[in-house]
């Protein structure tokens, strides 16, 4: 019978939208990120990394880019006969087909997958954070605690608590209170949404817990099994841990990655990032270049500046164009004379000649607030800007656009042109 | 595709110097990323043959790592697949490979038991990109026995490291000469070869029985008016590596903007293996002029005309122009570095100079790297 001591569940289909035009044609796992990766590379590789070779993948929200990213799991050595990475999105059934409604609802209609597997333990990771994290020191843990469920926790400002879904210990790290985002945090331990399950405590669960709508691991399961008297644990971590879960903090994070030395290193021997390559050859800087502080993605060519920024793969940056701290995915291209400054360009994208990006005053943004802030210019997939435009802060850009969307050649900070269906 | 493939890579050369100590040609890094064999393995699988033998011989460790997986050139196959053919004692035969006739008469069975009609020989030694189909189907239409790819040489380059190529003017071969004194032609043989898997087969057990044991002197200079060999001539980018000078330009040339788009940006591509490196980080006190820089690299000062293959550390103040750095290469701050090939794996003591005065000088230091 097959065995497998521990098994992971990616939870893969959520859209991310604080992500705004980002994550309008892709889910936000597949993000591209720190100039070849993609989000979803870090969860993938730490399992790898950890001896995890079984790895389900939920998707539901725009999986194309995920599939084609994960195909059968070649990049992160997940290519297996028996395990490797599995791809599940939601299916049809006989009676009660349904989306995945919610977190643990996603893992409760894959509990056949799991099953096939025999496991003593369940992972459950999502698909949004960067970080480095060996899960099997976590299981170790697990284990020598006796525990029924173990939540990695990481402390956090206490200001910021009430964000997360906050842990209290006792003096053996047992958990005693569990307070999903509270107004008023009695701990500043943050969970980080990775929890190891023993097999049967987490059956147990889901399928207690199976009628109960948009089940939530964070909101239904973990206080269901607190309720239970299930012996739970806190796995306190450390190191570098990221959400990238809005603009201003993805732009962060990428930003992190250009230190001297970053926090976050790339460049270590050990606990590599793979991804699947699509390009490998070297990148071209040409005599009228100029770099300072920055990353740069395979088979880039440079003829213009480039200051602290993240510049993803097949990128172009003709003559005399300058970016400034900004990140451009790849197959971006920049035309000539071109200013990008503090801004956020997804793959492919087109910027015509003489466009200036990042101008002016930033104003609140007209499409959301709560979104686009952080004083950057976000531009869609596949977007077109023409030559010549000025484009100011807090501003948004998806669709290929033309003089015509521009008045007097401007759009003004906070303001937006969405050209193409799925609004962000 | 009806043919199989073979690639010849087992040769070395004195004229590369100190840069095959480590690797046989076909190993050698080209432009960043790639090894040399991966433009032969490349254009093979880009032409549809998805079997392929790989004959090897000097120092293939490198090329064996290279090889450890077929999957990069998509050769992972149950019908077909990638073969790696090192010399073996046998019962019958206690020789390394006498020549590359004989390497592929102790694998004949590889031939044998295969059952395309056509087979492709190249060298593991060329930098190109070519369609097989094309040439295949030449060799149909021209009715020949054998079919010589044939290339002419840029102004300035010495054929008579080559085999010259005389043709008539149906482009059947006259004149057949490996590597004369003196040339008065610049067309020359790529040693890519196109021929019907039989006469293969046929040739080379002739060779056998008579004790002759290579490819271009035993059967394509010796059959040259028996059999009927024509030339195929490749008007696209060409160039064998397998001296110092023709290893520097071939990398060189990829500076320029036309080499890099027929071989970077152009379908189908040329793949390589994958190594996972991180992409490349450019600190403050950089400056790059017209260079190439691949994955993994850290930069912190002035590298100028120069290609750095993977994980190359520059430390600070150093200036780096003109030169071929290989992979893994660590360099310590105020290094001086011009017109010279740093071989790969090494580790450069902070304030060194080194100058090709005349030609290219090869840097091989063979210093312990105590890493930071």
């Amino acid at each position: 019978m097959i065995k497998k001591e521990m098994i992971a569940m990616l939870l893969a289909g959520g859209q991310g939208s604080r992500l705004g035009v980002l994550t309008s044609k892709v889910a936000k796992p597949a993000v591209a990120f720190g100039g070849k990766y993609r989000i979803i590379d870090f969860p993938l590789s730490n399992c790898i990394n950890s001896g995890i070779d079984t790895v389900g993948v939920l998707t539901q929200y725009q999986p194309l880019r995920l599939n084609t990213h994960i195909g059968i799991g070649i990049p992160w050595d997940l290519d297996r006969n028996v395990g490797g990475v599995t791809v599940l999105p939601p299916y049809e059934r006989s009676d009660n087909s349904e989306w995945y409604s919610g977190t643990a609802n996603a893992i409760y209609q894959n509990m056949e997958y799991m099953e096939q597997f025999n496991p003593d333990y369940v992972l459950i990771l999502s698909g949004d954070h960067i970080y480095k994290m060996d899960y099997e020191v976590m299981l170790n843990y697990h284990k020598a605690h006796h525990a029924d469920v173990t939540i990695a926790a990481m402390p956090v400002p206490i200001e910021e608590a009430s964000r997360f879904g906050i842990v209290v210990t006792d003096e053996d790290n047992r958990i005693t209170e569990f307070e999903e985002k509270p107004e008023h945090p009695s701990s500043n331990l943050a969970s980080m949404g990775i929890y190891i399950f023993s097999w049967k405590v987490l059956k147990e669960a889901l399928i207690a817990n199976a009628e109960q709508s948009n089940c939530d691991f964070g909101k239904h399961v973990i206080p269901y099994c607190f309720d239970q008297g299930s012996c739970m644990c806190a796995y306190e971590y450390n190191s570098y841990w990221k959400d990238v879960g809005t603009l201003g903090s993805y732009w962060e994070a990428n930003m992190e990655l250009i230190d001297i030395i970053p926090e976050f290193n790339l460049y270590e021997e050990y606990w590599r990032i793979y991804t699947k390559n699509d390009t490998v050859q070297p990148q071209y800087i040409s005599a009228d270049a100029k770099i300072g502080k920055s990353i740069i993605g395979e088979g880039t060519e440079i003829y213009g500046e480039v200051y602290d920024s993240v510049i993803g793969s097949d990128v172009t940056i003709g003559k005399g164009a300058v970016v400034r701290q900004s990140i451009l995915m790849k197959g971006v291209v920049i035309e000539e004379g071109a200013v990008v400054d503090h801004a956020i360009v997804a793959e492919d994208v087109h910027i015509g000649k003489n466009v200036s990006m990042g101008q002016g005053e930033a104003l609140p943004s007209k499409l959301s607030e709560k979104i686009y802030s952080f004083g950057l210019v976000t531009i869609g997939e596949k977007s077109v800007i023409p030559d010549n435009v000025t484009i100011g802060k807090n501003t948004a850009i998806a669709g290929v656009t033309t003089k015509e969307d521009y008045p007097d050649g401007k759009l003004e900070s906070g303001e937006y042109i969405i050209k193409d269906g799925d609004q962000a | 595709m009806r043919a199989i493939g073979i690639i010849l890579a087992g040769g070395n050369n004195k004229k590369m110097r100190e840069l095959s100590h480590k690797r046989a040609i076909a190993a050698m890094p080209i432009a960043g990323s790639y090894r040399a064999i991966d433009f032969a393995l490349s254009s093979m699988t880009n032409s549809n043959i998805s079997k392929v033998a790989v004959f090897t011989q000097y120092n293939s460790k490198s090329l064996n790592e290279h090889l450890s997986s077929s999957k990069w050139w998509d050769f992972g196959r149950k019908q077909g697949g990638l073969y790696v053919f090192t010399p073996t004692i046998t019962a019958d035969n206690s020789n390394w490979f006498l020549g590359t006739a004989d390497s592929i008469y102790q694998n004949i069975d590889f031939l044998k038991s295969s059952h395309e009609p056509y087979v492709v020989i190249a060298a593991g030694d060329g930098v190109y990109k070519l369609d097989y189909n094309k040439v295949l189907e030449y060799h149909i239409e021209k009715q020949a026995d054998i079919t010589i790819v044939c290339t002419n040489l840029p102004q300035g380059d010495d054929p008579t490291r080559f085999g010259i190529v005389k043709m008539n003017e149906e482009f059947r071969v006259v004149d057949f000469e490996e590597k004369p004194v003196k040339a008065d032609t610049d067309t020359v043989s790529t040693g890519i070869y196109i021929i019907r898997r039989r006469l293969l087969i046929e040739l080379i057990e002739r060779c056998a029985e008579e004790g002759r044991n290579d490819l271009v002197q035993d059967i394509l200079v010796r059959y040259k008016n028996i059999k009927r060999i024509y030339g195929y001539k490749m008007t696209d980018y060409w160039s064998n590596i397998s001296t110092v000078e023709a290893y520097y330009r071939t990398n060189m040339d990829f500076l320029k903007p036309e080499v890099r788009h027929y071989f970077f940006k152009e379908y189908p591509g040329i793949y390589s293996k994958v190594d996972d490196l991180p992409p490349a980080k450019y600190n403050k006190g950089s400056l790059i002029k017209n260079s190439l820089i691949s994955s993994g690299c850290i930069i912190n000062g002035t590298v100028e005309n120069s290609l750095l293959f993977k994980d190359v550390f520059v430390g600070n103040n150093c200036v780096i122009r003109n030169s071929i750095v290989l992979n893994d290469v660590y360099i310590g701050d105020n290094t001086i570095i011009e017109n010279c090939i740093v071989e790969s794996r090494d580790t450069i003591r902070a304030n060194s100079y080194y100058c090709g005065e005349e030609g290219i000088k090869i840097v091989v230091e063979h210093n312990q790297r105590y890493m930071l």
